[in-house]
């Protein structure tokens, strides 16, 4: 589904990532895991396609596409969500509205016919009961003057009403209460847990794995993957700590 | 009181007009309203012409009035807008303007608002985008004479440069003579947000959707509570659409 092939990047001249590899099947959830610096945001937004994080060698195919090759929003058409470690925000525009927007977008650009609004207000309300997230909450500007765990429970709710085939979570534990981290756990595993979508999951703890078990963890450090194993592996990392794990 | 020379531009209200396109059209005829005590009024201004234009009001608030302006400045030439209000006591004065321009004209918006009763409130919003090249000025002076105490001024002036051949002039101004006084100003020139552009379009918006939805609410701040809102952002998001 998603094949990285000695993906190199820079931000503002500085080599960030330096050939990395890997492959995501449908159906399967990968963890990224690996010290401060090691370059797993810049992975992150290097999928996303974010502005300053420039591709210098390797390729991208996601479902035999090339995926460097699109704007960012034809990414997300393309089935491909980003879920921001510090979501922005975005004042006047209401998450209702944007997400009607943001979905529309992607359906026509998918040859697909737009919701209505009762029908997009159906398909939020069912969500954001999925995130145990008030519908208010919705209706207020995107982000903003949320708390931390609320704003990463809101990107959740963003991934359920989008319905991606293919999510790369970037540190979607961070800032989260237990209680949070598991509503977080459980809805990933709702809306992502199936046989022809994929997630890549980049985490510095272990903690969220417990509720969503990884097929396969990854350790990255200085721009590579350096080790591949099991759900056991991040067990090991809690553990030992990432250099007598790599070493 | 309008100059009967022409000015020049070190005039300080001046300072960014279009002298040239101003000459013909000097001198102003000023329009007087006066609210009376404990009553409320409201204006909205919209400009969508092609030829010149300068306006002057001068607004005279008697005790406990009210008076709402909204100003829409979307022409396609120079097109100034000076307003001076006269608060007396407990009066409250709002201004609410937007100004989006786009080509290389110039839209300005002058005021000046003086406070000379106690617990007056004056409110000024002004919010303007500037495109291929164009200019939009802001110069707005509270003065808060000796005695009128309780004051409560704010002014909030922001400009959005959609690329970088057009420019936005702001120059909030505040003078006191009393001493129980609140005033604020907060004054910003800017891009749009490239994160949040991107964090949109990382949910699928195409850069002109995101763009457009950045700048309706940018705008929006302009005429929030104003008794034709709906109207006038309906005016101002055409406006905005030619301008993308």
């Amino acid at each position: 589904m998603l094949q990285i092939s000695n993906l190199s990047a820079t931000v503002g001249d500085k080599p960030i990532l330096k050939g990395l590899s890997l492959t995501v099947n449908a159906g399967e959830i990968h963890a990224i895991m690996g010290p401060n610096g090691a370059g797993k945001s810049t992975l992150a937004y290097v999928l996303g396609g974010r502005p300053g994080y420039e591709v210098t060698g390797g390729s991208v195919s996601f479902n035999g596409q090339d995926l460097l090759s699109l704007a960012p929003h034809e990414r997300a058409a393309a089935g491909m969500f980003l879920g921001f470690q510090y979501p922005v925000e975005i004042p006047g525009v209401s998450f209702v509205q944007f997400l009607r927007e943001s979905l529309n977008a992607q359906r026509r650009a998918r040859g697909e016919a737009p919701l209505s609004g009762g029908e997009f207000l159906k398909l939020a309300r069912e969500k954001a009961a999925l995130l145990k997230l008030d519908m208010d909450m919705l209706k207020r500007p995107v982000n903003v003057g949320f708390s931390g765990g609320e704003k990463k429970r809101a990107e959740m709710v963003q991934m359920g009403i989008l319905d991606p085939m293919f999510a790369v979570l970037d540190e979607t534990d961070s800032g989260l209460d237990i209680d949070a981290l598991r509503v977080v756990g459980d809805g990933i595993n709702a809306v992502m847990r199936r046989p022809n979508k994929g997630v890549l999951l980049i985490t510095h703890y272990q903690r969220l794995l417990d509720y969503v078990k990884p097929d396969f963890v990854h350790v990255l450090a200085d721009g590579r993957i350096v080790k591949t194993g099991g759900a056991e592996l991040a067990h090991q990392l809690e553990e030992h700590g990432y250099e007598a794990v790599t070493a | 009181m309008t100059l009967a020379v022409l000015p020049t531009r070190r005039d300080e209200a001046f300072r960014y007009a279009d002298i040239a396109a101003l000459a013909p059209l000097w001198p102003v005829a000023v329009e007087a309203i006066a609210v009376a005590a404990g009553d409320s009024r409201a204006l909205s201004i919209v400009c969508t012409g092609t030829a010149p234009l300068v306006r002057e009001l001068a607004v005279t608030l008697a005790a406990g009035a009210a008076f709402d302006l909204r100003i829409l400045n979307a022409a396609a030439a120079y097109t100034r807008i000076v307003v001076r209000a006269e608060l007396g006591t407990g009066a409250t004065f709002t201004l609410g303007a937007a100004q989006l321009c786009t080509g290389a004209h110039t839209l300005e918006v002058v005021t000046e608002v003086l406070h000379t009763g106690r617990d007056a409130t004056s409110r000024q919003v002004v919010r303007s985008v500037a495109g291929s090249g164009a200019t939009v000025n802001y110069l707005g002076k509270v003065k808060v004479a000796r005695g009128a105490d309780g004051t409560d001024g704010s002014q909030s002036v922001r400009a959005m440069l959609l690329d970088r051949q057009s420019s936005a002039n702001a120059k909030p101004e505040l003078e006191i003579f009393a001493d129980d006084v609140k005033c604020a100003h907060g004054c910003a020139v800017g891009e749009l947000d490239a994160p949040g552009l991107f964090y949109m379009a990382a949910r699928g918006l195409p850069p002109e959707v995101a763009k457009r939805l950045m700048l309706q609410a940018f705008v929006a701040e302009a005429f929030a509570g104003a008794q034709d809102e709906e109207a006038l952002l309906a005016q101002a998001l055409d406006a905005l659409e030619a301008m993308l």
